[in-house]
């Protein structure tokens, strides 16, 4: 910045510009805006020429066409007569399965390994720093492949393991008891739901309370009671939902709800690569809080569970929720590697859709987007949680 | 004063014991730990070491019931040279001796001067003349036939040396105070991070060609070269990103001060230091991408695992996978576990003295 008095008064400019801007400064960005455009539209044209060629014309109508080809397994309805907007529903409903899943399992089995890492108890210690180094520093494209082995080498249907009652493990995936759909189960359900909120109520009221008078009651009696009694109340009122348990006829299961062993073998993959690097975020997160809180709950008198709950987590959570977020969109975009064993989740279905039709450009870029839409969507959500944990600056 | 003595091993081991088993709770959850090793090493031992064939056919393997490592034997050439013509393949030997010397000589500090880039610049083409041929009187390769670790080799290597030039223009991009080049320049990185690899792997593969002008075709390995650099770029770009804002603003102040022009600034002052103080997190960045090398899989490119499970379908040898699985987990945990290591180091190391 140069700080000369000008001897005379700067030329009034053409256009306004904003304070700052230099010509220099606005000849790069042309020339970058020019760069786009042009290569933006020689790609374009490219594209057209190339698409004509093989005889394909740019454009989503064939999304209206039917697809032809079967879908393994998905959520809603789907036969091959149906068009490819919903083989596409199929797959992206398919990936959603196993990223929502998935990502609640993930975080349970993550949190947990990560309180181990930093167990007193050397054994376990160990163990799962075992665990984590071997899962972290091996590609999961094998890890998935191996499940997916591991699963098909079970013992065939008539011999299936039976590691729980109702539990069976064979090369057709896994097999376990549902829960009928039935009026009876969204009554209880409600039942389960008003329970839990309640319980909130409850624990609100009762910090207000210890706020204001400084006693504290615990709510965990009556909140449980309220999270038990009032679906069994409903069960007793609207009868009881149906439990169906897999039984073996014939050659196959029948009844119950079934794990494919495709799904079984991502979802077992996705959920054992991210707990390992979960398990690693939560621990960094929990060291991050220093040793002086801990010494000073514990001068207080806290005991080990509450200076947990109290003290500790949430200062750790500043710390763990932003990595954290970017461990779930990994578990989502991993998800995608669902093609290589065969599980039919949105890009395994797109990649058949381009074989079929030949709309590369389109169907890659729509599923670019919906993966693009998912990342922004969890930030957006993670960020909120975030900024409800970040440390409130007074 | 005297340096304290170093705890016995009796007394060591008697503070893991107490550390085990002090308390209930802690009882309970070593017996568990115990049980659970005893579950598991016995009969891992007994199948990779004790009734494991290391010599022999696939009926030997069948007979002995254990691990079948004679077919790794079999097949160790094959999953580091691919498909590479028999009588050539000294030339992927040679490359990857001159890659190998050439990443270890990088990890020593000591060596970090212009002639490391020097020496990496000569070396990067004539990896792929030696590889490709058809000059110097070397019988020309087609790159489909490439495979095994030399292709895992030449995808990481070359994706790092592409795409961290475009990482550094990139950060600086999403920094810049132009509105246009900072715009662009996130749009990029956040539109790479926000989708799966293999979606760009697809797009190099099935999308590129439809995108070049005609008669201009694209070779199917530098097809993912360009996605891995791509992708390689835009997440190096984040970490460059982070050291650039670590930089304390003086520095920056200081620069201008002293009259630098915004690339001389950048170039002597700002990056030097910004590359240098993220190199644990580069290398670490440089881990993950290491074990996407073997996402090629979806589009037909035979890396190493990918070579190996091509072996696996070999008739003589059917029924191995667990051994070609373990085999494979085991190299790349070596090559990771070596790098998470270093990066370890390099972290100590940068550490200012005093903290």
């Amino acid at each position: 910045m140069s700080t000369t008095v000008n001897a005379m008064p700067a030329a009034r400019p053409l256009i306004p510009l904003p304070a700052g801007t230099t010509m220099r400064g606005l000849l790069w960005q042309a020339a970058l805006a020019l760069a786009v455009v042009l290569i933006g539209w020689s790609l374009y044209s490219n594209m057209l020429t190339n698409m004509a060629a093989r005889g394909l014309q740019f454009g989503y109508g064939f999304l209206n066409r039917s697809a032809g080809f079967p879908i393994g397994e998905g959520i809603i309805a789907y036969t091959p007569s149906d068009t490819y907007r919903r083989a596409l529903t199929v797959g992206f409903l398919n990936t959603m399965r196993v990223a929502v899943v998935g990502v609640i399992l993930a975080t349970v089995v993550g949190v947990l390994l990560g309180l181990a890492r930093l167990s007193p108890n050397p054994l376990l210690r160990s163990l799962t720093g075992g665990y984590i180094e071997v899962i972290r520093n091996t590609p999961l494209v094998l890890q998935l492949v191996f499940w997916h082995s591991i699963i098909l080498q079970m013992p065939s249907v008539r011999q299936a393991l039976n590691p729980l009652p109702g539990f069976f493990l064979s090369q057709r995936g896994l097999k376990m008891p549902a829960l009928l759909a039935e009026p009876a189960l969204t009554t209880c359900l409600l039942a389960l739901l008003s329970g839990a909120i309640l319980w909130y109520g409850l624990a609100r009221r009762e910090r207000a309370r210890q706020m204001e008078m400084g006693e504290r009651k615990s709510t965990v009696v009556a909140g449980l009671a309220l999270l038990i009694g009032l679906p069994a109340a409903a069960a007793a009122l609207f009868g009881r939902p149906t439990v169906e348990w897999p039984e073996l006829t014939g050659f196959n299961f029948e009844g119950g709800l079934a794990l494919s062993p495709e799904f079984f073998a991502l979802l077992i993959g996705l959920v054992v690569y991210t707990a390992a690097f979960i398990a690693e975020i939560v621990r960094s997160g929990i060291q991050s809080v220093h040793k002086g809180q801990w010494e000073a709950a514990r001068a207080l008198g806290l005991a080990p569970g509450r200076i947990m709950r109290l003290v500790i987590l949430p200062q750790a959570l500043r710390v763990i929720i932003p990595p954290l977020t970017s461990q779930y969109l990994n578990l989502t975009k991993n998800s995608s590697l669902a093609v290589v064993i065969g599980y039919p989740d949105l890009v395994s279905v797109a990649n058949t859709s381009i074989n079929q039709t030949g709309q590369a450009v389109e169907v890659i870029t729509l599923f670019m987007a919906v993966y693009l839409i998912i990342s922004l969507v969890t930030s957006f959500l993670m960020n909120l949680y975030n900024r409800a944990v970040a440390l409130k600056e007074r | 004063m005297a340096a304290p003595a170093l705890p016995t091993f009796g007394e060591r081991s008697a503070a893991f014991a107490r550390a085990c088993f002090n308390g209930p709770l802690n009882i309970a959850i070593s017996a568990v730990c115990i049980a659970l090793l005893v579950w598991l090493v016995p009969p891992l031992f007994n199948w990779a070491i004790w009734t494991a064939t290391w010599n022999g056919n696939a009926a030997a393997c069948r007979e002995a019931g254990g691990a079948c490592w004679a077919f790794i034997r079999e097949k160790f050439w094959f999953s580091v040279f691919g498909l590479y013509p028999y009588e050539e393949r000294w030339r992927p030997g040679l490359m990857l001796v001159i890659l190998v010397t050439l990443v270890v000589s990088s990890t020593f500090r000591a060596f970090w001067n212009k002639w490391l880039i020097v020496a990496w610049i000569i070396a990067a083409p004539l990896m792929l003349v030696l590889m490709g041929g058809g000059v110097f009187g070397l019988s020309s390769v087609a790159t489909r036939l490439w495979g095994g670790i030399t292709i895992t080799g030449i995808i990481a290597v070359y994706g790092l040396a592409l795409g961290y030039p475009l990482a550094i223009v990139l950060a600086l991009g999403r920094r810049s105070k132009l509105p246009l080049i900072r715009w662009f320049c996130t749009a990029v990185i956040e539109c790479v991070r926000g989708v799966p690899l293999i979606s760009l792997l697809f797009m190099a593969a099935i999308m590129l060609p439809l995108f070049l002008p005609e008669g201009i075709t694209l070779d199917r390995l530098a097809r993912v070269l360009v996605a891995y650099t791509i992708f390689t770029a835009a997440y190096m770009a984040e970490v460059v990103r982070g050291g650039l804002q670590a930089m304390p603003r003086g520095q920056y102040e200081a620069a201008d001060a002293v009259g630098l022009s915004y690339w001389q600034k950048m170039r002597l002052i700002i990056l030097p230091q910004a590359l240098s103080i993220t190199i644990p997190a580069q290398v670490n960045t440089f881990i993950g991408l290491f074990k996407d090398t073997t996402l090629v899989i979806v589009i037909g490119v035979f890396d190493f695992f990918t070579t190996l499970r091509a072996a696996l379908g070999d008739p003589n040898w059917l029924g191995f996978p667990t051994e070609a699985y373990v085999f494979a987990a085991g190299v790349y945990f070596i090559l990771c576990f070596a790098m998470s290591k270093y990066s370890q180091r390099l972290e100590r190391d940068f550490q200012p003295a005093g903290r």
